[in-house]
């Protein structure tokens, strides 16, 4: 299966999640230093879901993100600068420093927030791909969510509607073992959340969430299922996440084993695809380094603009309440 | 349309309803209808009826019973460029939805920089006095009207319900249309054509000299009965219906304040923690130096709407209700 994706395609995941790993690690830093106020929830370890989904959609086609949500925005085309700005809470950023981290979004790339709601995401999913059936303008929605968030009972609902009316959406489940700091097995009773596809008339898919390949397979069948108005998919990511729920801390936590972590990071989604594009010949290790000093630059130039930039204006302060 | 060019017509408020939805449908082609029992059976109270065959199923949609999915339904409609009206069969389901209309309907525009609109309106039925007891019953404004983001109406005759409907649809805003159960069938004059009551704005229902009456919802309706009563007392009241309650016409209220010295607000919610606490406060912070006497309340007790007759009869506040409590407040 893996031949049929070109050259340029691997390059492209592998560029957006390293994109990911080096603007978290930064921005995680920075939290920790106390120029980022709030609450960071970081991405790394789950980049390969975001890159392996991302690269089928177009800037038209709208997401869903999670209070996890910096990895989709990057993925989706989010720019550094505006991406920073509005974690250091600044008038440049995406939304004016009125969102934050939870609810980072771009509306021009089709991105209908990140959300600090655990669940809040698959109901306007749900109705965006009903929007866009509605309108009959061939657009798919992709709905984040996590392991967590499959026991709202919004993720039912809109699963159930999405079913019903055979939505142009997926349902991309990035089950990382964890309902914030509670194991999956003490929050539901279903080692894999693909199960309650069926209830919803859909398919249940299951992929290897470390390996972008694998989640570029199966997204891609489940963005032409939508697409082609055949309905939504429940596609289901085994994924980590190296860090803590909140920060950067990822080891000596009482939640989880160190050893667990390890176990985890020896198949580093980053590492698994650098390992391929030097193995296929798709790209060599200085070439590879190339990607992540470009990318490096990129955050320190981000972060530049970031505290360059003005606080919003005191008089920013009930604007856009209404249009 | 100027409002005296239209020619009136009797019609029932339920029947407004319905022709203010269909005007909708007419003038915007992105707009369609969602909510539960709203195609085949016209809504549980037949304010759809004949909307499906009108505009059929492609711009009519049953729904399951799944209130978070029907909101999200329309936030994502929205987002994605469409004009949704979605139906909360009853207001007391948006207890079914809350996350869906506080965290996100509200909310999305302002968190996201003012880069989205979502212009969406839900309409929704409330109010008691059919024995459907404490959970299909309650007037719940005041939750809504305290989320910045929201518009909330309330429109309590046949003429302001078509024009309500048809400016929240206009709008590009989330607008939630309060309606109210018990006056489905009081009739009234409603012009044929499509036209629109400015949200925002309030109606003096009924000039006066020397007493304010606000009037919310149904409770207007009481109003008129007491002012007449009042009127035998020498209180010449005038009553005004705010029809928006989000925003609030602060500006009719407080100008009929000054010129009355004497207020009294009244609306069936619960009176405790009611919107007309907001409106008191509004009038004594811009007009406390005209004020004769305390601002009076009239609202329902501290309690779940009641199922027996016999309790309901005496929990919604009416027209005996209004005149006693101005009789005290004025010491007559």
């Amino acid at each position: 299966m893996s031949t049929q994706i070109s050259n340029d395609t691997l390059i492209d995941m592998h560029r957006r999640m390293v994109r990911i790993r080096l603007f978290e690690e930064t921005a995680g830093k920075m939290m920790e230093d106390g120029k980022i106020p709030g609450a960071l929830h970081l991405y790394v370890g789950e980049e390969a879901v975001a890159g392996g989904v991302m690269v089928h959609l177009s800037d038209e086609d709208q997401i869903t993100s999670t209070h996890r949500g910096h990895g989709h925005l990057i993925a989706k085309g989010g720019e550094f600068d505006q991406m920073f700005a509005e974690l250091y809470g600044r008038s440049t950023g995406y939304c004016k420093g009125k969102g934050g981290s939870m609810h980072i979004s771009n509306m021009e790339l089709g991105i209908l927030g990140a959300n600090g709601i655990v669940g809040g995401g698959p109901p306007i999913a749900m109705g965006a791909a009903f929007g866009n059936k509605f309108l009959k303008n061939n657009k798919v929605a992709v709905c984040f969510f996590g392991d967590g968030a499959s026991n709202e009972g919004s993720f039912h609902e809109a699963a159930n509607m999405a079913g019903l009316y055979k939505l142009p959406v997926v349902f991309v489940c990035e089950n990382n073992g964890f309902g914030e700091y509670t194991p999956q097995a003490n929050h539901q009773a279903i080692v894999d959340v693909a199960d309650r596809a069926a209830g919803y008339g859909m398919p249940g898919v299951i992929v290897d969430g470390m390996d972008a390949v694998a989640v570029y397979e199966a997204a891609g069948e489940a963005v032409d299922r939508a697409r082609s108005g055949k309905g939504p998919t429940l596609l289901e990511c085994k994924t980590y996440r190296f860090f803590d729920h909140v920060g950067v801390r990822g080891m000596g936590l009482t939640y989880r084993s160190d050893e667990e972590v390890e176990r985890w990071k020896k198949r580093d989604p980053i590492l698994l695809m650098e390992e391929r594009l030097l193995e296929q010949k798709v790209l060599s290790a200085e070439q590879i380094k190339a990607v992540h000093d470009i990318t490096s630059e990129e955050v320190l130039a981000g972060i530049k603009f970031a505290e360059e930039s003005p606080f919003p204006d005191p008089s920013s302060l009930t604007e856009d309440v209404y249009a | 349309m100027a409002e005296a060019q239209l020619k009136p017509r009797t019609l029932p408020y339920v029947s407004a309803i319905t022709e203010g939805v269909r005007a909708v449908m007419l003038e915007q082609p992105t707009a369609f209808v969602a909510g539960e029992d709203v195609a085949g059976a016209g809504g549980v109270y037949g304010y759809y009826a004949g909307i499906l065959d009108e505009f059929g199923p492609e711009r009519v949609y049953d729904t399951p019973i799944s209130e978070e999915g029907i909101v999200g339904l329309g936030v994502g409609s929205a987002a994605a460029g469409c004009r949704p009206i979605i139906d909360m069969m009853f207001m007391d389901f948006l207890g079914e939805c809350m996350d869906e209309v506080a965290n996100q309907m509200a909310k999305m525009r302002y968190m996201f920089g003012g880069r989205t609109k979502l212009p969406i309106t839900m309409l929704t039925m409330a109010g008691a006095g059919m024995s459907l007891a404490a959970q299909h019953s309650q007037s719940l404004e005041a939750w809504i009207c305290h989320l910045p983001g929201l518009k909330v109406v309330m429109p309590t005759t046949p003429y302001d319900a078509k024009g309500l409907i048809i400016a929240a649809a206009r709008d590009d805003n989330p607008v939630i249309v309060v309606l109210n159960k018990m006056s489905l069938a009081i009739k009234g004059e409603v012009p044929e054509e499509s036209y629109e009551i400015p949200l925002g704005k309030a109606n003096i229902v009924r000039p006066g000299t020397n007493y304010t009456i606000v009037a919310m919802g149904r409770m207007m309706h009481e109003a008129i009965k007491a002012a007449d009563e009042l009127a035998k007392l020498g209180v010449d009241a005038e009553i005004i219906d705010p029809r928006t309650l989000q925003p609030f016409d602060t500006d009719t209220v407080v100008e009929s304040v000054r010129k009355t010295h004497r207020a009294l607000i009244v609306h069936e919610a619960v009176r405790f923690g009611g919107f007309g606490g907001e409106i008191v406060a509004q009038i004594q912070e811009e007009a406390f130096d005209y004020l004769d006497a305390p601002i009076a309340r009239v609202g329902a007790p501290f309690s779940p709407v009641p199922f027996s007759p016999a309790l309901e009869k005496l929990y919604i506040p009416n027209a005996d209700n209004i005149v006693a409590a101005a009789k005290k407040q004025l010491g007559l």
